[in-house]
């Protein structure tokens, strides 16, 4: 979006609400809603990639030494990456201020 | 100029429909289901309409589906009645708040329990604030006529919006008329080509229906209540076009004997075309009355209202609906709140009256209008005025 949601006027919306530029949702920082981040233990890590697979928010990316990691602005902290990681690289901490 | 024809309104507000050239037809066939999908049904499969009629499993589905192909820009045409519009109600908002041009007529009718499939208007107060344009019509030619004027006034850049045809149930879904259908030519020439100009393509992806949490949805709610008072303008303009295409002129208020009238009495649908011999009756007794009939329901037309009531001193009120428990009938309820702030204005009675299809002879509506008179002279008077309910 141009601009956020918070400044538009009712006399400025488009048609039905229609969004008009597509993919605008990647502007949408999901990461807010988080309570708790994964963190990683990467001495276990066998490089399988079933982390990204469950991954419900499609936000875990792999690292140049084939590592994987949370991108922290869509992280919501839903825990399933540290459920479904057979080696147990990572754990699930409370988010402070 | 098209040929005057014996034929039930039902069938005749299919071949109106299919005159106007529909893309998608999406419709549930079983009771309480009319002839107008039934006979539209028939002209798409003897290819004399070029639709995609799709039979859903469900009322729900139907509206669902003509939603969808409206979005991607199609001409779309659906009815209903009674029970099936209740179970449109959901998607209806949806609709008209993603601002999709979908015309659907409406056969008005009573809701269960008991079961009851005939005429009346509770179905049609149950929609009275899904967003849609709403028109309700009196006889079988008014609601050919306004079926090709709905597709102009949704589809029109100015509006964008979908509309409801009202028609009573059995009164005039089952009933046969001599009605004029026009020509194909005359229809092609008042109904211009839908052209949606936001439709969902590949090659332009817009996102229809996304989420509006608490930072947007006031705004997008006040425009479109905004948005639905500035189409009446519009609506006015296609009428007086077709006036002039066709020769027949539709108001927001209609208004019969009015001129001098100091009682008027005043409904929708067709219980008007009974309430004009009765206030040729009144007159002919010395009572000065006058036949006010709303053709023009959402966006509600409160300037023509008060004009039309003027110098009245009693207005009585007719609803074909309850409101359980509420302050009137629902349709009363909504021309006092109209008139309430005007300087002067008439005393108004409510009578609620022919629910579940029960026939309002002419008397019906003399009686009415003298026991509103009675009651507006003498005070008193229930809360909630019966006619024609067994004691």
């Amino acid at each position: 979006m141009s601009k956020n949601k918070e400044e538009y006027t009712w006399k400025e919306l488009e048609i039905g609400t229609i969004f008009t530029e597509p993919g605008n949702t990647a502007e949408y920082k999901t990461g807010d809603w988080r309570s708790q981040a994964p963190t990683y233990n990467f001495d276990r890590c066998i490089k399988c990639g079933v982390c990204q697979l469950y991954c419900p928010e499609g936000c875990i990316e792999q690292d140049e030494d084939g590592y994987f990691t949370a991108n922290l602005y869509w992280c919501k902290g839903c825990g399933i990456c540290a459920r479904e990681c057979p080696t147990g690289v990572i754990t699930m901490e409370e988010e402070t201020e | 100029m098209g040929e005057k024809v014996g034929i039930e309104a039902s069938i005749a507000i299919a071949e109106a429909a299919g005159l106007a050239n529909p893309d998608v037809i999406a419709a549930y066939p079983i009771t309480p289901q009319t002839h107008i999908v039934e006979h539209l049904a028939e002209m798409v499969a003897n290819g004399e309409v070029d639709a995609e009629y799709i039979p859903v499993e469900s009322e729900h589905s139907a509206m669902s589906a003509c939603l969808g192909a409206s979005a991607v820009g199609a001409r779309t045409f659906t009815a209903t009645a009674g029970q099936g519009l209740e179970l449109m109600h959901e998607v209806l908002y949806i609709v008209s708040s993603m601002q999709l041009p979908v015309v659907m007529a409406v056969a008005n009718r009573a809701l269960s329990a008991p079961i009851n499939v005939w005429g009346d208007h509770s179905d049609l107060m149950a929609v009275r604030d899904t967003g849609w344009i709403q028109i309700v019509v009196e006889n079988g030619q008014e609601a050919v006529d306004n079926v090709l004027c709905a597709f102009c006034i949704a589809e029109d850049h100015r509006v964008l919006l979908p509309v409801m045809i009202h028609l009573d149930g059995f009164h005039m879904t089952h009933v046969i008329e001599p009605i004029i259908i026009p020509d194909r030519e005359e229809v092609q020439k008042f109904v211009p080509p839908n052209n949606y100009p936001l439709p969902l393509d590949p090659g332009r992806p817009v996102t229809m229906g996304g989420v509006g949490p608490p930072t947007i949805y006031p705004e997008v709610k006040k425009y479109q209540d905004v948005h639905l008072r500035s189409t009446k303008g519009v609506i006015l303009e296609h009428w007086d076009r077709f006036a002039r295409a066709f020769g027949r002129q539709y108001n927001p208020v209609e208004c019969y004997r009015t001129e001098d009238a100091k009682v008027l009495i005043m409904m929708m649908g067709s219980m008007g075309e009974t309430a004009m011999n009765a206030v040729d009756n009144l007159r002919n007794e010395g009572i000065s009355a006058g036949l006010l009939k709303l053709r023009l329901w959402r966006p509600f037309p409160f300037e023509e209202l008060q004009e039309a009531v003027g110098g009245a001193d009693l207005l009585v009120v007719v609803d074909r609906a309850i409101s359980f428990g509420g302050p009137a009938g629902p349709f009363c309820s909504e021309v006092k709140s109209a008139l309430y702030n005007l300087e002067k204005r008439p005393k108004v009675t409510g009578f609620v009256a022919g629910l579940g299809g029960r026939d309002i002879p002419v008397v019906g509506f003399e009686t009415m209008v003298c026991q509103g008179m009675e009651i507006a002279e003498k005070g008193g008077g229930e809360i909630l005025e019966t006619y024609g309910v067994r004691e």
